[in-house]
């Protein structure tokens, strides 16, 4: 059982801090968590708007589970974020994504064909796409966004959107 | 003073304490805390740079863990140091007026409110208690490879381990989920209010355990040995879960308004509120 608070000396010299010892040896996970996500909301003359604080705090539930390691997984939404950033518009568009989709599926509806022809031997590239899918999970369980994603084909690097914030991670590293 | 805005920590009652708690305090980048009162409540304030603080810098410097540590730490510094001496309700990060006039209007507008609330939450404090499930508690069951399996194909068996590992994994869910049942029934007996928090998981948490709950419980002062001692015990040796406490912590997790209160108590997460109402009316 281990006890945070048993090495709690803050950084407060006061002898008035017998009790009060989180200090800044608070985990900032915890703390993150209480000031952003508790205490009391009034409405100040500068204005956060509230869309921005439920996103940065949905934002925040990741990251208060992953502070350290966010931007080794990629989650460096707030990097990317055209809602946050305004340097993080050069992502493909969505009408070239989904016309590689489509390509893609072609290719593999192609390929399937030939598949049920002959014993089932040189699995198509969808199987090894798939293998980076996995290795994407067990990176990081943080998302669903990202299996979903992963197997896609990218010849270039790719920024994400918003919608899959929580997902945002680079590009898939093969395209052999 | 040009500029500058006013960033407000908390809301407590004017006291010599209150004074004291803030003198040579430091806040937000640095600067000096100071009290500022209208009526029979004071608002814990200090001067930080409109630059950083206006809403499109503060927009943009959000994106920006460091600074928002930072930030974060030093909010929490004066909240910590301030409670230490008297009763206070901590703000939501980045609460911020033009001016200390605005601090003063909001203190009278919400005057009522802060008093009811401070007097509700005077001589508590808050602990926070995760417990992790460990997983040593997970009963492995005999790894495949007995006489038995050696009898079924290839394929009967994997599905048997398959499902032998499922159930032991079920049951670890389950001994957990009574274990985590067993202390806040332990806490709550020591507790006047409950908040649950999400649970926090992913790389942060260190070693390989699951943090199966995150509670935090509001505490009077002079029950905390007890409150802990409970727990302690709740989690204590033979149970599959390993409790992390913290705090004491300022009433973060209840200054947000009385269970059953109009106010927006935990508008993210509505059982929350729905559980601290039960809770208060738990047996003490």
């Amino acid at each position: 059982m281990t006890e945070p608070h048993s090495d709690n000396l803050g950084s407060f010299p006061s002898r008035a801090a017998p009790s009060y010892g989180q200090g800044s040896s608070a985990n900032l996970a915890d703390i993150l968590e209480r000031v952003l996500d508790k205490g009391i909301v009034i409405a100040g003359d500068i204005q956060i708007n509230l869309l921005d604080i439920e996103l940065l705090t949905i934002k925040l539930r990741l990251l208060v589970a992953s502070v350290d390691k966010a931007k080794e997984m990629g989650i460096d939404w707030w990097e990317h974020d055209p809602s946050l950033s305004s340097r993080a518009d050069s992502r493909p568009s969505l009408s070239e994504e989904n016309r590689r989709l489509r390509e893609e599926i072609a290719a593999l509806r192609g390929t399937r064909s030939l598949d049920r022809a002959e014993p089932v031997d040189d699995v198509p590239r969808g199987a090894a796409r798939g293998e980076v899918a996995r290795e994407d999970v067990v990176a990081g369980e943080v998302t669903e966004g990202r299996r979903r994603r992963a197997p896609t084909r990218s010849g270039t690097p790719r920024r994400r959107t918003a919608e899959d914030g929580t997902a945002r991670r680079r590009p898939p590293e093969d395209d052999r | 003073m040009t500029g500058s805005v006013s960033y407000v920590y908390g809301v407590a009652g004017p006291s010599p304490a209150l004074d004291d708690a803030v003198r040579g305090l430091r806040g937000v980048d640095g600067a000096p805390v100071r009290v500022v009162a209208a009526g029979d409540v004071a608002a814990v304030v200090s001067d930080v740079p409109a630059a950083d603080f206006e809403e499109r810098p503060l927009a943009a410097h959000l994106e920006d863990l460091d600074w928002l540590e930072a930030v974060a730490r030093a909010h929490h510094g004066v909240i910590d140091a301030v409670a230490a001496r008297v009763t206070v309700l901590p703000l939501r990060l980045a609460t911020i007026y033009r001016d200390d006039q605005g601090v003063r209007a909001v203190l009278t507008a919400g005057g009522a409110a802060f008093r009811s609330r401070l007097a509700r939450l005077a001589g508590h404090v808050e602990w926070g208690v995760k417990l992790y499930a460990e997983p040593a508690a997970a009963p492995d069951g005999p790894p495949g490879g007995s006489g038995e399996s050696s009898r079924l194909s290839p394929g009967r068996a994997y599905l048997r381990s398959r499902s032998r590992e499922r159930t032991a994994r079920d049951e670890a869910h389950r001994a957990a989920a009574d274990a985590v049942r067993r202390v806040h029934e332990a806490a709550s007996a020591h507790a006047v209010e409950h908040v649950r928090h999400r649970v926090q998981q992913g790389p942060l948490v260190r070693g390989t355990s699951e943090n199966v709950s995150n509670d935090a419980y509001l505490v009077p002062s002079g029950r905390s040995d007890a409150f802990l001692s409970a727990v302690r015990e709740a989690a204590g040796a033979g149970t599959p879960v390993r409790a992390e406490i913290t705090g004491p912590w300022a009433p973060y997790s209840f200054a947000a308004g009385a269970p059953g209160a109009e106010d927006r108590a935990d508008g993210a997460d509505g059982e929350n509120r729905a559980d601290g109402a039960r809770e208060e009316a738990a047996p003490g």
